[in-house]
């Protein structure tokens, strides 16, 4: 059963391929707050291409986390213009059209791994031997198979998240919002997930959104990186990165990786010192 | 377009208009008001179509014996004509509210200033005002509390600094709190009064047993509440037993403290209430008894109505004590 | 005298043996966790009857404990009978009922903001009042039979249950919301798979405070007016008989039945919430 929720056709999307996948347009947006208005985006314009890593990154309160949230219609712009596969962001969201993994891995506790990796397909009406099949395939991909039966209070940080980043992939959504998904575990953990994160979008092909604070991460991940500065949030560049696709982890090392970094750096520090 | 049919994005009063919109509380109490003089009629019906009748308005059924095994509303939509006198019947199984306040007035202030028995006249409260049955449980209900709560934060601070006391009476404590203690109410008050205790001293024990365990409990959660670092801390400046009590373990136990004074306060008016019922010697229980003997309801609402003010001031008391000590000890802005 | 002096003994005895359990190297064991406040128990059982008997202490004041049980062991059709009446048909079915009515309530009342903003307060001051008050007023409307003291727990433990649910309904976390927007489920789907999930907790919460307030609200309604049957009845005419072991027993069995049927309803809490912070401590 689908939601109660209509899908919209929308044609255009079918047929214009080439088209960005995500697509902002002078995006603005402003929280009404106690202290006066609070400019969370301003002049936003930004396109996606399809199969694209994109990293936003940026000190606190430069609107990474609000524009990833825009796009997943979990706030709402108040000027400009926003489209995902072609749609607005609520109709996007309606057709599922992506996985968001949040901070947290914020799994349910009262459901075993396997069932809270099923639980978007329960929502989304998937029949229980698809749900079943599904769950198996996405926990090999982040190398979870084994633990289906345990509870997420049963396991690590680490493999908690990358049961959430499983229940992202379980429904074929060919996009994944990613707010700071690793920002609370620990160096060596992190770098072994975001290798594991590379190795998953060249199997998926999937367009991928990712937020992060950390400049390493962004470089390394990363086909663009999208630097952001605050006050009133805005993109200050973007920078296409030139590294293979194929990257170990000791890319790290490399002078082009210490370029693109430096580059990065330069930018953040200029948005600090207008 | 989308965001309209959005889940998410409740309007907060519905589509009502602007001069129709109340604040939700006064509203919901409006609303039971309404609730409760609509009641009214149905509950009354049978007394005041009887009295109806003999008043000499045709009512159907006539007589009072069919009239007794039928339904309230049938009875209510057959004689639309003769309810008039619904809402002021002279004893009412369900009495308006306005009858209650009427009640209310009449024997507190009307009471105290024109009765014969009155402050006014005799300078002292009359024991027909509800004033006076009021201030006999508050003061059972407050020595109660007083007792229960010292010996309780007592017994707690025993039972966190030894293990055995710990082990042996804390499961007990748990337990007690399962029973219904309210049971032994009438036994407490009947053998004190058979060793020649009356008056204050049983129904004040059974407030104090019932506000007694909830101090305990929380108490005991209170005292142990700081966490491993802060202990820790005390432990490297070799701390005295007795200082780590006032300085950590009291200040920490004071939120709870509160927490479990407002439940005990609470039990504590209910404990003096129930003990008033074996033994008419006063108070807002003793009302209540002697309005269910006597079929008085609007005087058993009143006397509800005031333990329910009291409760309700109680309640408030604590809290806002709570609210001035943890402002001052910088637990809450 | 003697028997005084034995009480005495007994104490120190017993409670030697607990600082030394308790103190001693099992003392984190599960039996001694158990046996040190058995131990206690028994110990102030063994003293009461010590010196009940030893002070001849007139039964009206306090029977001693050999007293009551014989009482309860000869009279327990009768309690059984009090049983029935009170805790099953009184207690039991207002607690069904009330706690029932609350819950649903509670989902009707989260579907409108200005419904629970009004009824929560509102619900919160209803549940520090003495509703046990309203307990003559019902009986005089139900008659005196287990309708009317179903009904006075109906009313007792209505609000405690709303202002738990209310509660529990909304202790989701603003993530978990919006994970379940960026799935668009349905409201339905949203209460099933997160919220009544999230609410058990206090759900079970509501349950077991209400569990005692029905205990309570069924045996005070009976002092009010009762057929000559349940627990409520048999403790206010054995007091006009000074039939003290009597007055115990009917105390014995409604203290048996609050903890049973707490107990019932934690062990349910247990099974149900496994995945809790409260309970998982050991896995």
């Amino acid at each position: 059963m689908l939601s109660d929720e209509e899908i919209t056709n929308w044609p255009e999307a079918e047929t214009a391929t080439a088209a960005p996948v995500i697509r902002a347009d002078h995006l603005d947006l402003t929280f009404q707050t106690n202290d006066g208005p609070v400019h969370a985006l301003k002049d936003v314009s930004l396109d996606i291409a399809k199969g694209s890593f994109v990293s936003f990154i940026g000190p606190s309160g430069c609107g990474k986390t609000t524009f990833l949230r825009c796009i997943a219609a979990l706030e709402h712009p108040t000027g400009g213009s926003l489209t995902v596969n072609g749609m607005t962001p609520d109709e996007a969201r309606r057709a599922r059209a992506y996985g968001y993994v949040f901070q947290a891995a914020g799994l349910y506790p009262w459901r075993t791994i396997g069932r809270n990796i099923a639980l978007p397909l329960e929502i989304m009406g998937y029949s229980r031997a698809e749900q079943a099949e599904r769950v198996a395939r996405v926990l090999e991909l982040v190398e979870l198979s084994g633990f289906e039966k345990k509870f997420p209070w049963q396991l690590s940080g680490g493999m908690q998240q990358r049961a959430s980043i499983a229940r992202a992939l379980a429904f074929d959504a060919d996009i994944l919002l990613m707010d700071e998904p690793f920002g609370a575990l620990d160096e060596i953990v992190r770098d072994r997930l975001n290798e594991e994160l590379l190795k998953l979008w060249d199997k998926t092909e999937k367009t991928i959104g990712f937020v992060t604070h950390s400049i390493p991460e962004a470089v390394y991940l990363s086909t663009h990186i999208v630097v952001m500065s605050p006050r009133p949030g805005r993109i200050t560049d973007v920078i296409e990165s030139p590294l293979p696709k194929e990257r170990p982890l000791d890319i790290r090392d490399t002078p082009e990786f210490i370029e693109i970094a430096h580059r990065v750096r330069e930018g953040l520090r200029a948005g600090y010192e207008e | 377009m989308a965001e309209a049919s959005d889940p998410g994005t409740r309007a907060s009063a519905g589509g009502w208009p602007r001069w129709l919109r109340l604040p939700p509380v006064l509203g919901m109490v409006l609303a039971l008001m309404a609730i409760w003089y609509v009641a009214v009629v149905p509950m009354n019906v049978k007394e005041v179509l009887t009295a109806a009748e003999r008043a000499g308005v045709e009512v159907s059924p006539p007589s009072a014996v069919d009239r007794r095994d039928m339904g309230n509303w049938a009875l209510v939509f057959r004689n639309t004509h003769a309810l008039g006198n619904s809402w002021s019947s002279d004893r009412p199984k369900l009495p308006a509210p306005h009858q209650v306040l009427v009640e209310l007035y009449d024997s507190t202030i009307d009471e105290e200033l024109n009765g014969r028995r009155g402050i006014v006249r005799s300078g002292t409260l009359s024991n027909r005002s509800l004033v006076y049955h009021a201030l006999v449980t508050l003061n059972a209900t407050f020595l109660g509390f007083l007792i229960g709560a010292l010996l309780g934060a007592g017994l707690a601070v025993g039972i966190v600094h030894s293990r055995v006391m710990d082990m042996s009476v804390m499961p007990w404590a748990i337990v007690s709190q399962t029973i219904p203690i309210v049971a032994l109410a009438p036994m407490i008050i009947v053998v004190l009064y058979s060793i020649g205790v009356q008056g204050l001293i049983p129904k004040a024990v059974i407030s104090a047993y019932l506000s007694f365990f909830p101090v305990v409990v929380g108490m005991v959660k209170g005292l142990r509440s700081p966490d491993a670092m802060q202990m820790d801390l005390m432990r490297t400046y070799s701390a005295s037993t007795a200082s780590v009590l006032t300085k950590l373990r009291l200040p920490s136990s004071i939120p709870y403290l509160f927490a479990s004074l407002k439940i005990a306060i609470a039990a504590s008016l209910v404990g003096a209430i129930v003990g008033e019922l074996p033994v008419q010697k006063g108070g807002l229980g003793a009302r209540m008894l002697a309005g269910s003997y006597y079929g008085q309801t609007a005087q058993i609402w009143a006397a509800l109505l005031v333990a329910a003010t009291l409760a309700a001031l109680l309640v408030y008391a604590i809290a806002a004590l709570e609210r001035r000590t943890l402002r001052r000890m910088g637990m809450m802005p | 005298m003697t028997l005084v002096i034995f009480a005495v003994l007994l104490w120190v005895l017993g409670f030697g043996l607990n600082v030394m359990l308790a103190n001693g190297p099992a003392r984190d064991t599960g039996a001694v966790r158990l046996a040190v406040p058995l131990i206690f128990g028994l110990t102030i059982l063994g003293m009461w009857e010590l010196i009940v008997r030893g002070m001849q202490v007139s039964t009206v004041i306090l029977p001693p404990p050999s007293l009551i049980a014989a009482s309860f062991a000869e009279n327990l059709s009768t309690l059984w009978g009090d049983f029935v009446q009170t805790i099953l048909k009184g207690a039991l079915s207002g607690y069904i009922f009330g706690c029932g009515a609350a819950f649903l309530t509670a989902l009707l009342v989260d579907r409108s903001d200005y419904l629970r903003r009004g009824l929560l307060p509102l619900g919160n001051f209803m549940a520090a009042l003495p509703i046990v008050g309203t307990a003559p007023i019902l009986v005089m409307w139900f008659g005196f039979g287990w309708q009317s003291k179903a009904a006075v727990v109906v009313l007792m433990v209505y609000f405690p249950m709303l202002v738990n649910t209310v509660a529990g309904l909304s202790e989701t976390t603003a993530m978990q919301r919006d994970l379940m927007r960026t799935y668009a489920a349905t409201w339905g789907q949203t209460l099933w798979t997160l919220r009544l999930p999230a609410a058990l907790p206090f759900v079970f919460n509501g349950l077991k405070i209400c569990s005692t307030l029905a205990l309570i609200g069924a045996i005070v309604a009976e002092f009010f007016g009762s057929p000559t049957l349940g627990l409520g009845f048999r403790i206010s005419t054995s007091i006009g008989q000074l039939d003290l072991g009597m007055v115990w027993s009917a105390i014995l069995v409604s203290a048996l039945s609050g903890t049973a049927f707490y107990g019932l309803v934690a062990l349910a809490e247990r099974r149900m919430t496994f995945w809790h912070a409260s309970h998982r401590g050991g896995r």
